[in-house]
């Protein structure tokens, strides 16, 4: 609590132990008009400075005025407790909105707690603590175990295994080399590295992410708009509903049932509407909701850019991916050895020394699978035959590693592949030795992230790649997604996007996710568009509007959870907020319910209606 | 041009007062309240000097909500 709030706490308690000294006494007239009025004071005098101010700068719909108004009010009619009780609950109501929002606000912002501090620069031998602000690119920084990475850059000396859970939500930790590229904001946990920086401070992941979740409420969502526009035009209208219901009934009665007109009656029940006129509850608690919202993501590895997206990804129907990055991993791996004749360790080790000198990804590929560290002086004559592979000794032995061109070249009988991928076929001394499978490998959790966007009611899950069709439908099938549409130019991925979005109707948006590289024009032309492992990756934290950290497909459907949860909150709160309100407004004008009443489902709708708020906080289980 | 800055505001219909009141400021092009954040986002029209238009910016939003603060 600050010493605002707790100012305001004692004199909710003073105030409220003087209201029931002030109830019990028995005192009557003028005695108990003064001694009511110093509880009254006590708890009100600042509404009143307030609401005198109001009226100075012609703000009469002004909260502070109409509290002031249903009080005094309520005082002159001679029902004083009602009138301190009003004055003091609406101030019980404020006090806890203002910690709970307080409070919230300190909660997310430790969720997002990933700002480094300092930046440790090695001078004649001693750490010396800098801010990462004034580290130049190209520093050499240190950064010791249990310390965050304050800037991105490549790893000159040392190992490590890093903490990226702050960024990406995921708890296993990464390994990092020397000349690994790490990012700021992660926790170095096990080794002292050396980082050799590449970019400044202001530039770094970290800041970039700062930047965006700090500004991401900023960019307001439909109900915001609604709600303000609702407050805007609640006050005013509850007011002149006031005023009518003090006047008219009377008048009515007076003239056309000569009655006694009951100004009394009437006066109090118009101050009871007063009471209830404050839009307190829906204003705090939309952007509460919101804010909550995007916080509990961000924890998760999900950054939401505004909470008009967060409201559009609840309404998601239909997800288009790319393929190659988001639901591969857009690196090609071995995936297969068939029809070998020798042992496939053999075939790989062959395959693996034959193209060494090459630096295509196919060779990178075969040498990761081999593992093991290549010795060049083991092969010679190295003969490259372009488009068709390579030729080599390999200990002696003539090894041909290439596609089916080259074993027809070589006259080789060959068995081709019936699996969809790139083929490498091996010939060892003029024998054929077997073929191996390369591919792009499905991503881990592909196919469940399909599954689980099915499950949340997506209707229709399509696939863009400019892959060839065989590989596309392939891996289409394999994943269970609904369409898919290959050999696509990146100009023609917008193009589609767009047919699919002429062909849905208003209601239902469509979600593109890329990972950013070369998709930036679709991720912008979709309705919203989620950019994956979007660590490092500045093009993609700008294109789009959801960003996730890392590059699970799972966190499509998490993050569509999340979206609908926090909506679903926001509209508890708006049904709920001006339901209680509306009957509370009914049930005064027939004289049901008194102030007290009105004073406590006043406050008790916006502290239910907080706590749900921050309810949206909580996405883990999602 | 954009320019954001710190304020302080207890309720948050009183920051959509605010808003309101610094969108209607002569040299203000849009404003934006984050009542979550506590920052004011003030985007100014060409040739206006931020400086002096956000003295009138704090002169409204005082009129409207006597208790707000914008650390300028």
């Amino acid at each position: 609590m600050n010493k605002k709030q707790k100012k305001v706490l004692i004199r909710v308690i003073v105030a409220s132990v003087l209201l029931i000294l002030c109830a019990v006494l028995p005192t009557t007239g003028y005695v108990r008009f003064a001694t009511f009025m110093v509880p009254y004071l006590v708890i009100g005098y600042d509404i009143l400075k307030k609401a005198w101010k109001g009226i100075l700068n012609k703000q009469v719909f002004d909260e502070n005025f109409l509290m002031a108004v249903a009080t005094v009010g309520a005082i002159l009619l001679g029902e004083y407790p009602e009138g301190v009780a009003v004055m003091l609950f609406y101030q019980i109501g404020e006090l806890f909105q203002s910690y709970a929002v307080g409070k919230s606000r300190r909660n997310i912002s430790e969720l997002m707690d990933i700002r480094p501090d300092y930046a440790n620069i090695e001078v004649d031998g001693k750490l010396e603590q800098v801010d990462p602000d004034e580290v130049e690119v190209g520093t050499i920084i240190v950064v010791q175990p249990g310390e965050k990475i304050p800037i991105d850059g490549v790893i000159e000396e040392g190992n490590t295994t890093l903490n990226t859970s702050a960024l990406t939500g995921e708890s296993v930790p990464r390994d990092a080399r020397e000349g690994d590229e790490v990012i700021s904001g992660c926790i170095n946990m096990s080794g002292l590295i050396k980082v050799k920086t590449t970019k400044e401070f202001g530039e770094s992941t970290v800041s970039k992410i700062l930047d965006l979740v700090e500004n991401s409420s900023s960019k307001k969502s439909r109900s915001e708009n609604f709600i303000s526009k609702f407050a805007k035009y609640y006050t005013p209208a509850v007011c002149y509903g006031a005023l009518a219901l003090a006047i008219l009934p009377p008048l009515a009665r007076m003239l056309f049932l000569s009655a006694a007109p009951e100004w009394s009656v009437w006066i109090y029940r118009a101050l009871t509407f007063l009471v209830i006129s404050c839009p307190c509850a829906l204003v705090i608690s939309i952007p509460l909701s919101f804010f909550a919202g995007i916080g509990g993501a961000s924890h998760e590895g999900v950054l939401v850019k505004g909470s008009n997206y967060l409201e559009t990804l609840s309404q998601t129907k239909y997800v288009v991916f790319d393929k190659t990055g988001t639901m591969t991993q857009g690196v090609f791996e071995v995936a297969g050895i068939h029809h070998n004749t020798i042992s496939q360790e053999d075939v790989l080790k062959y395959a693996a020394l034959a193209e060494c000198a090459s630096s295509h990804p196919i060779s990178k590929s075969l040498q990761r699978a081999y593992g093991k560290l290549i010795d060049r002086s083991r092969v010679t004559d190295i003969e490259e035959i372009s488009g068709n592979g390579v030729t080599a000794k390999v200990d002696g032995k003539n090894v041909a590693a290439g596609n089916a061109k080259l074993m027809e070249r070589l006259g080789v009988d060959y068995i081709d592949c019936h699996s969809v991928g790139t083929i490498v076929h091996v010939a060892v001394d003029g024998k054929y030795a077997g073929h191996i499978l390369i591919c792009d490998m499905i991503k881990p959790h592909a196919k469940e992230a399909i599954q689980a966007l099915r499950k949340s009611g997506i209707k229709k899950t399509i696939m863009l790649t400019g892959d060839s069709k065989r590989i596309a439908d392939q891996v289409a099938a394999d994943l269970g997604i609904d369409e898919v549409y290959s050999e696509l130019l990146p100009g023609d991925k917008v193009s589609k996007v767009e047919e699919l979005l002429a062909a849905k109707t208003e209601k239902e948006k469509l979600a593109f996710v890329g990972d950013g590289i070369n998709d930036a024009p679709v991720l912008s032309r979709a309705d919203i568009g989620i950019a994956m492992g979007a660590l490092g990756s500045d093009a993609a934290i700008e294109a789009a509007d959801i960003v996730l950290m890392d590059d699970d497909p799972l966190k499509i459907s998490k993050a569509i959870h999340i979206s609908r949860k926090c909506i679903h909150i926001v509209y508890e709160n708006i049904y709920f907020a001006i339901g209680i309100k509306v009957l509370f407004l009914l049930l005064g004008a027939i004289g049901i319910a008194n102030m007290w009443m009105a004073i406590f489902a006043d406050v008790g709708v916006m502290i239910l209606a907080v706590l749900n708020a921050i309810r949206a906080l909580f996405v883990k289980n999602l | 041009m954009k320019k954001t800055y710190k304020i302080d505001v207890d309720c948050a219909n009183c920051a959509n007062k605010m808003e309101e009141a610094a969108k209607n400021t002569a040299g203000v092009k849009d404003a934006t309240v984050n009542f979550m954040m506590l920052k004011m986002i003030v985007e100014f029209e060409d040739g206006q000097d931020p400086k002096s238009v956000m003295q009138d910016v704090l002169k409204n939003c005082k009129k409207v909500e006597d208790d707000c603060e914008i650390f300028l």
